[in-house]
């Protein structure tokens, strides 16, 4: 023990680092054979992710400028994407301020890549080859759920009550018991999706969640489905109750993600939260032409904790952050 | 009034809950893909010892429980309350029938306790792991069978009756597990 009470030995055994370094080899290697091309791309950032549920991390200069720590490389790799890039991949950390938990860790590794010419039902299938690689064994095709016909299913209600907070409230506290007040029914439906139903998904294979609502979207195109309703073009790929990534079939509309951003700002404001740039320069490549891609981010170590059949990802991280 | 927000929440914390003090038995963070982050925590009411689920948004404070351990020393009974002292200070405290709870049975004068303290007043008292009572009353003691098997009640000193080997005699000073409530050796 240190005198601040840190511990000085790593909390990942030297074994499960061996099998970090190995996974991340057979990455780069799995990339490379489909000419997927590495890119790296600022840490440091003058603007940020403009999401109201997510706290970037800062650091001033010594010249005062602020720089922003990126929550993840997204607006870097879409302007790379922009000017021709092709398709790319990424291997790095990204920062997510007061997310700490057995499976959260403030600094961690994200795997982002982007697939010119893929929808997300295409990008997921890259996903099943990618895992079946790293576990050595295939259990393809995924179950791919939409994300209404889950939350129908865990709470007995329809689409149209589980929209309403009232309703949605009722049937969820039945099953896990009280909820914080302060919560709308966005919020209802993320702890739907956090505490009912998100811990069942992947347990007999690994699974996809798509078809989020719209003002889910983040960074996702919108679009009208076969049932009238629009939906959010994004996935989530679960596995053993944990949700490993996050993809999109991109939002490819300069004036569109213009709006969303200032809405998000909108929010922070209204909510006191800190402001946050937004990436002018993510615009202004949009405004140039994105190509139609679908991308997606994978957690590094929660992937090589789960492989590794571990109970958290302090088993796969060096030096967790009570330990950095 | 201080509080704790949820990032500070682990395993021990006293928070209060609707007016009662809870300590925190387990914390999870959880955050969807995108959107609102949770903190799952187990809870144990101090009063009753019930285990409960609870849910808060991350960010959200939660009022501190004025909780804390002290060990004390038993003292007397009064015939209504216990009353202890801490050795340092020779500060008395009084507990009630409810926090004494299952430490009446084991508890003599001078035993040190563990005793968590609610706005200053014993809310629980934890008794040794290990005391040594006296037996007062049992059947007469079988000469010569120390194999321990069979067994029969003892009555000890501070009226717990605890099963003993037949060997035992009224007078032996006996070693018990209070968390067990079983018989360890003879003193």
């Amino acid at each position: 023990m240190t005198d601040s009470g840190r511990v000085w030995q790593p909390a990942a055994s030297i074994e499960a680092l061996r099998f970090r370094a190995a996974v991340l080899a057979q990455l780069r290697a799995f990339f490379a054979e489909r000419g997927v091309l590495e890119v790296t791309t600022p840490v440091l950032s003058a603007a940020a992710a403009t999401d109201p549920q997510i706290e970037s991390l800062w650091l001033h200069d010594g010249s005062g400028r602020r720089w922003w720590l990126q929550s993840s490389p997204e607006f870097h790799m879409k302007r790379l994407l922009a000017a021709g890039s092709g398709a790319i991949y990424q291997i790095g950390p990204a920062f997510r301020g007061d997310e700490q938990g057995r499976w959260h860790n403030p600094e961690f590794s994200m795997l982002e890549w982007y697939r010119p010419g893929f929808d997300h039902h295409a990008l997921m299938d890259e996903i099943e080859a990618l895992w079946a690689l790293l576990a050595k064994t295939s259990t393809s095709p995924w179950p791919r759920y939409r994300y209404a016909e889950l939350i129908c299913e865990a709470t007995g209600l329809d689409w149209a009550d589980a929209c309403d907070a009232r309703h949605l409230r009722r049937a969820l506290e039945a099953r896990v018991g009280r909820l914080p007040k302060a919560l709308d029914s966005g919020g209802l439906l993320d702890a739907a999706m956090s505490l009912l139903v998100g811990p069942g998904l992947g347990h007999e294979s690994p699974c996809f969640v798509h078809d989020f609502p719209p003002e889910q979207a983040a960074l996702a195109r919108v679009e009208q489905g076969h049932d009238g309703h629009a939906w959010a073009r994004r996935f989530e790929w679960f596995w053993c109750g944990q949700e490993l990534g996050n993809g999109f079939h991109e939002l490819t509309d300069a004036d569109e993600q213009a709006q969303r951003f200032a809405a998000d700002r909108a929010l922070r404001q209204r909510a006191a939260q800190v402001d946050v740039p937004a990436d002018d320069a993510l615009i202004a490549a949009l405004g140039s032409g994105l190509p139609a891609c679908a991308g997606v981010a994978v957690g590094v170590d929660r992937l090589c904790a789960l492989l590794m059949k571990a109970e958290g990802v302090s088993s796969v991280i060096a030096f967790p952050a009570d330990r950095a | 009034m201080s509080s704790y927000s949820t990032n500070q929440f682990k395993g021990g914390l006293k928070i209060m809950l609707d007016g009662d003090p809870y300590t925190i038995v387990e914390n999870e963070f959880v955050k969807p893909g995108k959107g609102q982050a949770f903190n799952r925590v187990k809870v144990r009411n101090l009063k009753n010892g019930r285990v409960v689920e609870r849910t808060f948004k991350s960010g959200d404070s939660v009022e501190a429980a004025d909780v804390h351990e002290l060990e004390l020393q038993y003292l007397y009974n009064d015939g209504e309350f216990w009353h202890f002292m801490e050795p340092k200070s020779f500060e008395q405290y009084t507990a009630d029938e409810n926090a004494v709870a299952d430490a009446k049975n084991w508890i003599k004068e001078q035993d040190n306790c563990t005793v968590v303290l609610y706005n200053g007043a014993p809310l629980s008292v934890e008794a040794p792991n290990f005391v040594e009572l006296e037996v007062t009353e049992t059947d007469p003691g079988v000469r010569g069978d120390t194999s321990g098997g069979g067994g029969k009640p003892a009555t000890l000193e501070t009226g717990a009756v605890v099963r003993v080997p037949l060997f035992i005699d009224v007078g032996d000073k006996l070693k018990v597990d209070t968390r067990s409530g079983e018989y360890v050796s003879r003193a």
